[in-house]
This record gives C-alpha cells, structure tokens and sequence, in this order.
C-alpha cells in the first residue's frame, strides 16, 4: 500500500523525512501527539482532548457498559437488563465513532508530515488557518454529517438491538426488572424451525406472505402497464380525466381506502354484500351468494389482493406511461414493415424495453408487499381465525411480528429473530436484482 | 374484392377496439370512483351509520363535520399530525438536500461505500425493530412524545431519499460549479446559490413525501404515542371504525375527507415533478 501510493504519485522523499512521518504516525498512537509533533499545537490540543475525553468517558462509564452488555446484569430488581442492553448498543456506537476518529487522526498526522517534506509553505499552524482548510477540504463531511448522525441513531441503532434481542430470552417469562434476561445463542431461531408450534405457523404464514406478495404485486404490474397501454393510443377522448381518474387510488392516502374498503366488505351490512353484488344478480343468469369475505380466509385473501390491486396499479401506471413515451416511434414502423403483428409489437419492443428501465422499480414494489402492514393489519388485523402461535389466517411475516411484539404475551425474541430472517431475504433478493440492473452503481 | 374485404376486417377491428378500450376505462373508473364516492356522500349523511352504501336519497347534513369537533379530540389530532408532518418534513428535507450534495459533487472518502452500506442496512424493516423503538424511547423519555416519532420518520426516509436527491443533483451540468468558482463563489454559496434554486422540484417533491407520510403511516404510531390526545390523525380516525360493534362511519368519513381532499390537491399539483423525480433518481443506470 505504502509503496503503491508513492509509485502513483512518483515521489522519493529523502531518508529523514521519511523518518519524519513515520515518527508523526508512531506519536498518533495518542492522538495530538502527532500533530505537535508536526508544530499544529491548535490540532494537537483538540485531537488530545478528545482521546482524554473518551478516555474519562470509557472510566466512568464505557468499560461497565461494556461489562454489563456481555452479563446483563445479574441480581434482579436492581439491573434493568434492557437498559444495559440499550446503553452497551450505544457504547460500541461510541467507540466505532472513536476508531474512525483515530484512524483519522493517523493519517493526519502522516498527510500533514508528507506534506511538510514536500511544500513546506503550505502546512497549516494558525488556528485560523486550520479552521479555513476543514471548511475548504471537508465541507463534503460536514454536509453529511447531520444525515449520518440521524441514520446511526434511528437505523443502525435499533436494527443492532433487534440483532441482540434475537439471541436472548427476552419474552412474557423474561420482563425486566422484575426478572434478567440472558444471551442464549441461536435458541430462538432454533425454536423457529423445531419446535412445532413455532414450525408450523411459521411455515403457514411465511407460505401465504410469500403468495399474497407474489400475486398482490404482480397484479398491480399487469393492472399498471396494461392501463398505460390502453391510454396510450391517441384516439381516447377526455384523456384528461381519464388520466386524473387512474391516479385517484395513489393520491388518496392509502390508510383511508383501506378502512373503507373494510367496511365495505362487511359480511353483513358491507355494501359489496348488500349493493354491488345484487347489482350483478339483476344481470341475467347470474346468482352469487353474498360471501363471507371477513369469515372465510379464502375469500379475505381473495378480497386483500384485489384491494392491493387497486391500490398500487397507478404508480406502475405513471411509470410504464413515461417509459411508453420514450420508445422511438420508427421501431414500431420498422416492425409494421417487417409484417409484425400487435401482439409482436407488444412482446418483442414494449415489453422489453418496459422491463429495461423499469425493473428495479418493479423489485421494490415486491419488497415494500412483503413488508406491506397496514393493507394486511387495517384490512382485518390479520384474521379471519388463527394458524398458531398469535398468527392469523391472513397475517404476513410483519404483522405477525406486530403481534408477537404487542400482543398479551409478547415473545420480542421470536419477533427479532423473525424480523431478521426477512431482512436477510429481503436484502439478498434486492441485492441480486441490484447487481443484475446496476441500479445503485455509482460512478467513482 | 379481396381488398376491400380486407380494409372492411380492419375497419372493423378498429371498431372493435374503440369500444373495448373505452368499456375498459370505464369500468376501471367505476371501480375507482365507487369506493372513494361511498366514502365522500357517507360523510354528509345523517345519523350513526353502520357501514358504507351507495346512495343519493338522503339529506345532506354538515353535522358529521362539527361532531367531529365538538364530540372527538379530532382537532387536537390534526394539529398533532401537522405538527409532527411538518418538522419531519423540514429536518429530513434540510438532511437530504446537504447529503445529496455532497454525495453529487464531493468526492470523500467512504463516498460509495457509507451509502450503499445504508441502503442496505435500511432494507430491515426498522418498522419491525418495534421492540428496540420502545426500549430507546423508555431510556430517553421519548415514550408517547412527538419529537421521538418526528425522529424515527426522518431517520428511515433519509438513505433512499439521499440516494434519489443525489441522482437529482448529478442532472446539474458539472460547468456551473467549475465557473461560479472561476467567479470567486465558495462551497457554500455555489450550493445556496447556484445549485439549490435549480434542484427545487425535486426538494418540493421530497417535502411532499416527508409531509405526507405521518398523515398516512399506522404501525409505528400507534405503537409509539399512548394517549388518545396525542394520536396523529391516522390510528384516532381508525378509533371510529375499528370496533365492529359501535362503528362512526359517518365520523371516520368527515375526518377522512378532511385528510384526502389537501393531500390530493398537492399530490396533483406536484405530480409532473415527482414522475420525472422518480424516473431521474431511481432508474438511471
């Protein structure tokens, strides 16, 4: 690494100052002591006094903190094992912070050192001077540090306690501080897969969140692309309202349509029940019962994929419409004079060029089902009846953790250990995709 | 012979077309229009009703809107929700607007690696990290307050909203910076000057997402605030219609129209930016 750089950067500098920096970088070991070493005393007083005060901060608390994480306490009453979980997650946050700073204060020191050896005139001593160069050099970093900040605290932060929380005991039997919690390993995950209570359900439910996101997005996509080609074709009168019309769904927020659609779909008084479906009687020939779209899990799962259906068709329907607009219209002359037909048009220049931009949007549209709580929670909590373990009929993965972690007798455990067997899925089949389509390729 | 038959298939294929076309978006719009038209004439109609039907042969009565005053904390409701919409609204647009900047037009160490680390790690569902939610606001105090809900808004919005501001900000030609530095203009007025007035439509964009999602998200809310004077308009409406014995539907209607109607109206007057936001960030390759 060493010599790479200075290969690229094509400089020799003499044996003492090459001296010289690898003494600047020997003294960062404390930090500051590098950089009065190299004469920015200003530097040296603001890296030493953070070193001391991560130091005084690591006494007084970190090193406890730390303890206790690995022990969780041990007389009941007294230790709050949640807490000390809490404050151990935040220590290691703390001291990642501090490695990052250290290997910064390093590296300054070298930089600062090479620099001396190469323009002595440019190095930095003044207060003022020091404090020009950060906001010239790391604007970057001070213009992203607000958003890291908040990331730490509300991504990092509780997806490492969630991690933690999966490989403890943490459930009804374990509520601190009336009694500890303690690490048992891989327990519960274990659990997931032999114990059979836990098995089955979690079979049932993962089976079903896998088919409602299956057929709830596919649906939406068929819906969206097939109305982006309908309105497509120039001769439509009142495009316009049309147009309006097809975005209602996505404009309204989707809380709203969802509790109605729940009235609606009332066994007994619902307007599906009593409205639309003696109004398709009154047609010839046709008789259909009323359903019991809240009773009977068939037709709830039936009704939830057709909502999300509704729901969801109008983003697809934007998108694939701006992407419609963009295919040359010489393709399609070109292929009218090859002899192709609608259906050739259709299968072998709009769909795949469809699929070319759009595809990583499609990918998150089946993540963000699998994960989709309110349509499944507001539609029917999740019922109708029960597959076990607090999981109803039509729960999904997410709302049986809701209810694993809220119910009468919350396992928080098996909900963490749950939460991150989705996550891995979730994350490896994004991450395939993305690889796939490039979508999250940065240039350098 | 031949050919006029010919052009008489076609012609009549057109037809054929037309009308399936036209039967296709109509059917479509009554299927969108009936569910949102039950819930619309519900809130005008008189009395306590139990569930939603289609009809006009009523009296239309505002009473639905001043019982949702006088009879229901709604009021308190929305001013919580506004309250909470807002300042998420404004630290999440002022943290993305800086990080996307940055990531636009700096080259820093940890560049590539710091955002795809947080795109990732925001794909676990922090919204099923209920438990560590409820642990960090018992330690902070942040337990049915609204600044800790404000927090965790913000905080999960910021790696794909960061992610799709920076492709905004990449659309920028890299010769205005170059030029207004040749001009003596520093980092800070490049950006407050020359770059921020041309990527408005996408912060008007990202300001609508923020200032949306606490009217419409459920879970995290209702798990987070206790006290009914503190809900935000989503879990107090759903309060009106969650039990099947005693459902407000009128009430939940009155309450939902005065959601849907300005979240709609800015949904459409902002929709031409936020489809050319999503395609510009999202789908570049």
């Amino acid at each position: 690494m060493e010599t790479n750089e200075k290969n690229k950067k094509k400089v020799q500098y003499s044996p003492e100052d090459e001296k010289r920096i690898k003494k600047a970088g020997v003294f960062s070991i404390i930090p500051g002591l590098g950089q009065f070493y190299n004469k920015q005393t200003f530097k040296g007083i603001l890296f030493f006094g953070i070193f001391l005060i991560f130091l005084i901060e690591m006494m007084l608390f970190g090193f406890e903190a730390f303890q206790n994480l690995i022990t969780l306490g041990s007389v009941p009453r007294e230790d709050h094992s949640l807490f000390l979980m809490i404050q151990g997650t935040l220590q290691i946050l703390l001291s990642l912070i501090f490695i990052v700073f250290y290997a910064a204060n390093i590296s300054d020191a070298r930089r600062v050192a090479k620099l001396k050896a190469l323009t002595p005139g440019k190095v930095n001593y003044s207060v003022k001077a020091v404090l020009l160069n950060t906001w010239n050099n790391g604007f970057a970093y001070l213009l992203t540090i607000p958003a890291y900040i908040l990331m730490i605290f509300t991504i990092v932060f509780p997806v490492l306690v969630t991690i933690f929380i999966a490989f403890t005991n943490y459930d009804f039997y374990h509520i601190p501080p009336a009694s500890l919690i303690d690490w048992v390993g891989f327990k519960s995950f274990t659990s997931i897969f032999t114990l059979s209570t836990y098995r089955d359900s979690f079979g049932a439910v993962f089976g079903w969140t896998v088919i409602w996101t299956l057929s709830a997005t596919t649906l939406q996509i068929i819906i969206g692309i097939f109305a982006a080609i309908v309105m497509q074709q120039p001769f439509i009168k009142f495009k316009r309202i049309f147009g309006v019309i097809l975005l209602l769904p996505w404009a309204v927020p989707a809380f709203i349509t969802i509790l109605s659609f729940s009235n609606m779909f009332n066994d007994s008084a619902g307007a599906i029940n009593t409205q639309v479906i003696p109004l398709i009687n009154s047609l010839p020939l046709i008789n259909i019962p009323a359903i019991s779209w809240k009773t009977d899990p068939y037709w709830t799962k039936i009704a939830i994929i057709s909502i999300q259906g509704w729901l969801g068709f109008p983003y697809i329907y934007v998108l694939t419409s701006g992407i419609l607009q963009s295919i040359p219209e010489d393709w399609y002359e070109a292929s009218i004079i090859d002899g192709a037909s609608a259906i050739q048009k259709f299968r072998f220049i709009t769909l795949p060029q469809i699929f070319a931009v759009a595809a990583p949007v499609f990918i998150t549209q089946y993540t963000f089902n699998f994960n989709n709580f309110s349509m499944i929670y507001l539609f029917n909590e999740g019922g109708p009846g029960s597959v076990g373990s607090g999981a109803g009929a039509t729960d999904i993965l997410i709302s049986w953790i809701y209810k694993l972690t809220t119910g009468t007798s919350p396992q928080y455990n098996i909900a963490s250990a749950i939460t991150l067997i989705i996550s891995a899925v979730v994350i490896f089949v994004s991450l395939l995709v993305f690889k796939r389509t490039r979508a999250f390729e940065m240039e350098d | 012979m031949q050919k006029t038959k010919k052009i008489k298939t076609q012609k009549n294929k057109r037809i054929w077309g037309q009308i399936f076309t036209y039967l296709f978006l109509l059917l479509m719009s009554v299927i969108i229009i009936y569910p949102l038209l039950i819930t619309v004439t519900s809130a005008f109609k008189p009395g306590n009703l139990l569930a939603f039907r289609l009809d006009f042969n009523f009296e239309w009565t505002l009473s639905n809107f001043s019982r949702l005053f006088k009879e229901t904390q709604y009021g308190q409701w929305y001013m919580n929700t506004l309250k909470v919409a807002s300042m998420a609204m404004l630290i999440q647009v002022a943290a993305v607007t800086l990080s996307g900047f940055a990531y636009s037009r700096y080259r820093f160490i940890g560049r590539k690696a710091t955002l795809k680390f947080f795109l990732i790690i925001q794909m676990v569902p922090t919204t099923a990290a209920l438990t560590a939610f409820y642990v960090m606001a018992l330690l902070v105090g942040g337990l049915d307050q609204h600044w800790f809900l404000i927090l965790v808004y913000i905080g999960g919005g910021i790696p794909m909203n960061t992610w799709l501001m920076k492709g905004y900000f990449d659309t920028v030609p890299l010769d205005l910076d170059e030029s207004a530095r040749l001009d003596g203009a520093g980092h800070f007025r490049i950006f407050w000057q020359i770059i921020m007035p041309l990527v408005r439509p996408m912060i008007a964009v990202q300001a609508l997402w923020a200032f949306m999602n606490p009217f419409g998200e459920y879970m995290l809310a209702r798990f987070l605030l206790r006290s009914t004077k503190n809900y935000t308009v989503a879990i107090g409406l759903q309060t009106f219609i969650n039990n099947p014995q005693n459902q407000q539907v009128a009430l939940f209607s009155a309450g939902a129209i005065l959601i849907a109607v300005p979240i709609s109206i800015l949904f459409f007057y902002l929709q031409k930016s936020f489809v050319t936001g999503l395609t510009a960030g999202g789908t570049k390759g």
